[in-house]
């Protein structure tokens, strides 16, 4: 299943999609989604997938990351096929290799901030104390260290997703996949949990993929993917003068 | 996360908690109603065997032997001791001329066996004065309501004087009737009837032999039923069982303590269930597996079930306790094997329910949590 970084694509892409279509089921008829995607990820980059409500970016993503099966196609994540493993292999790749951040936070409400960021590692089988020591490190990184110990509910927003940058950071996978990562927060909030990510998520081994529709932050893109009606009209450094 | 929810939280504490309440308090007063069935032979303790007319059923359905039976049994192999025991119903015309029904249980005359074994207020050997009688102590709670002693109390006992002259500590019948014993001469002069009037034989066993063989050997020589301490008392309990409705009627309110219970958790759990579909989502997403997640919601029910039984279990037995100096709940306990079906009930609601309101958090697929 493994195969090595040069047949996955170009040496350093983390992530080589190739035609991936999307169909879903809508009563009688069928609506595609994507048509045919091809793109690569690359590891030490920030990309950025926007586009309209219903542009398909939060499906390509869904793909991307192992969560949804593509109609058609193939996607590999630092050189494995997927979509070509078993249910539980697939569930074992995400676990190890990919960071999510969500649009909600999606934080557990009745534990604490240290356990909640803690939950990949003790999914891993890790200790409990241990693996909530691990996230405290994070915390601490996040500045927000002194909260290890309160529910999610007692946070502010912007700490709340920074707690969840932590879970998405703690057990150190190559992919970092955000939803919409400032649509709950505001302008200065959102700012400042774009710079953590940009400072913490980003590494030469370790890609980050970030969807968005939330022009204030396009500045912060190393690249920018944009999506209409399931077609990529736009791969550049900057969003095109037309958007 | 279900502690989180504090209004979730306590409404399935309430519903295990109140269908085990429910389950457990019912079960509860329908076992010890129907022991009371067996009341009249646990309130003679000394007696092994009980002889009786074979068409006799229990302590208070008998039909009346010659007094020759007595001998008859007397003279069976292992038997130690023999005693005539007479009970009838009669009725008292009380201080405040009211009329209430009486049990009058007629006792041993020499050896007072037949009688309960503790007294609440005096001693047996009163019953040797003249037209004494001894009543229960639920009884005086009926003849004498108004808190008055009843010792030295003259009745009208079938149009004959009787006097109250102690106080016994005894297990209420199965209708709470007032009973008062005296002795077997006495009982037959205070109960009229027909020539026959021996009830019972009550029958204690020589030493070396077992009650099953004397109660055997007695049927065998004499023709007359017999049956030992054990199967006469299930025999009270049968009795009430098969009839009354008493069975029907609390199996209704069991079965509706179920159904609440699984009505309310059952809600309650999938309102839960569906508020935290994205986290259980993003759980997934990130890689926490199926079983996993069955069983972190397994832990939280087990969690909520523990309380909520405890909880139930707890107000049971203060309810026992609550109403334990009301006549009708003297003596109540609960039986170890009623928690232990309580405990089974919640696991079965909790099962039900859990299992159902899982499956939506099941079948979520990981990407609909970017949704």
């Amino acid at each position: 299943m493994q195969t090595t970084a040069t047949e996955a694509g170009t040496p350093e892409a983390a992530i080589c999609a190739r035609n991936i279509t999307r169909d879903f089921e809508a009563g009688q008829t069928t609506i595609r989604v994507l048509h045919g995607i091809d793109t690569e990820i690359r590891s030490g980059e920030m990309t950025y997938v926007v586009g309209e409500s219903g542009s398909g970016k939060t499906t390509l993503i869904s793909i991307m990351c192992g969560i949804l099966w593509p109609t058609e196609g193939e996607v590999k994540v630092f050189g494995t096929d997927i979509y070509k493993l078993s249910d539980t292999e697939l569930v074992k790749f995400r676990l190890q290799n990919i960071g999510f951040i969500f649009q909600q936070y999606n934080l557990i409400p009745s534990i604490d901030v240290a356990a909640n960021a803690a939950v990949p590692l003790i999914a891993q089988g890790m200790p409990r104390e241990e693996a909530r020591e691990r996230a405290k490190v994070l915390l601490d990184k996040l500045n927000i260290g002194n909260q290890a110990d309160k529910l999610p509910r007692q946070l502010s927003g912007g700490q709340q997703q920074r707690v969840a940058i932590a879970r998405a950071l703690v057990h150190e996978p190559r992919l970092v996949v955000c939803d919409e990562p400032t649509a709950a927060l505001d302008a200065s909030s959102g700012r400042r949990v774009m710079d953590l990510l940009r400072e913490v998520a980003v590494a030469p081994d370790r890609a980050c993929i970030i969807v968005t529709h939330d022009n204030r932050i396009f500045d912060l893109a190393d690249r920018i993917i944009v999506l209409e009606d399931g077609r990529i009209t736009h791969d550049g450094k900057e969003m095109p003068d037309d958007h | 996360m279900l502690t989180g929810d504090a209004q979730k939280f306590y409404g399935l504490l309430f519903g295990i908690g109140f269908s085990t309440l429910l389950i457990t308090q019912q079960m509860t007063i329908f076992v010890n109603l129907v022991e009371r069935g067996a009341s009249g032979v646990y309130n003679a303790p000394e007696a092994e065997v009980w002889v009786m007319d074979p068409v006799s059923r229990t302590t208070d359905v008998s039909y009346a032997m010659p007094g020759t039976a007595l001998d008859r049994v007397r003279s069976v192999p292992g038997v130690e001791w023999a005693v005539p025991h007479l009970r009838a119903q009669a009725n008292v015309r009380t201080k405040d001329g009211d009329l209430e029904g009486v049990a009058v249980i007629g006792v041993d005359d020499a050896t007072l066996i037949g009688m309960p074994q503790r007294m609440a207020t005096g001693d047996k050997s009163v019953l040797y004065a003249p037209d004494s009688v001894v009543i229960d102590d639920v009884g005086t709670t009926r003849l004498f309501s108004n808190g008055a002693s009843a010792i030295g109390e003259r009745l009208e006992l079938n149009d004959q004087r009787a006097v109250i002259r102690g106080i016994a500590d005894s297990i209420p019948s199965f209708t709470s009737t007032v009973v008062l014993y005296t002795r077997y001469s006495s009982a037959l002069n205070f109960v009229p009837g027909t020539r026959n009037r021996l009830s019972f034989v009550l029958v204690g066993v020589s030493d070396g032999q077992t009650a099953q063989e004397v109660a055997a050997r007695i049927e065998a020589e004499t023709g007359l039923k017999a049956e030992t301490r054990e199967e006469f008392s299930q025999a009270g309990v049968d009795f009430i069982i098969e009839n009354t409705g008493i069975p029907t009627n609390f199996g209704i309110t069991v079965f509706l303590g179920f159904v609440v219970g699984i009505a309310i958790v059952g809600l309650t759990f999938s309102l839960f269930l569906r508020d935290n579909i994205k986290q259980f989502g993003a759980l997934k997403a990130i890689g926490v597996t199926n079983a996993k997640i069955v069983q972190m919601v397994g832990a939280q029910a087990g969690m909520v079930g523990t309380i909520g039984y405890a909880l139930g279990v707890i107000g049971t037995v203060a309810f026992i306790k609550g109403f334990s100096a009301n006549p009708f709940f003297k003596g109540f306990y609960i039986p170890w094997q009623i928690p232990l079906i309580s405990l089974l009930a919640v696991v079965i609601i909790l099962a039900i329910t859990g299992l159902i309101a899982i499956r939506s958090v099941l079948k979520t697929e990981p990407a609909s949590v970017f949704r």
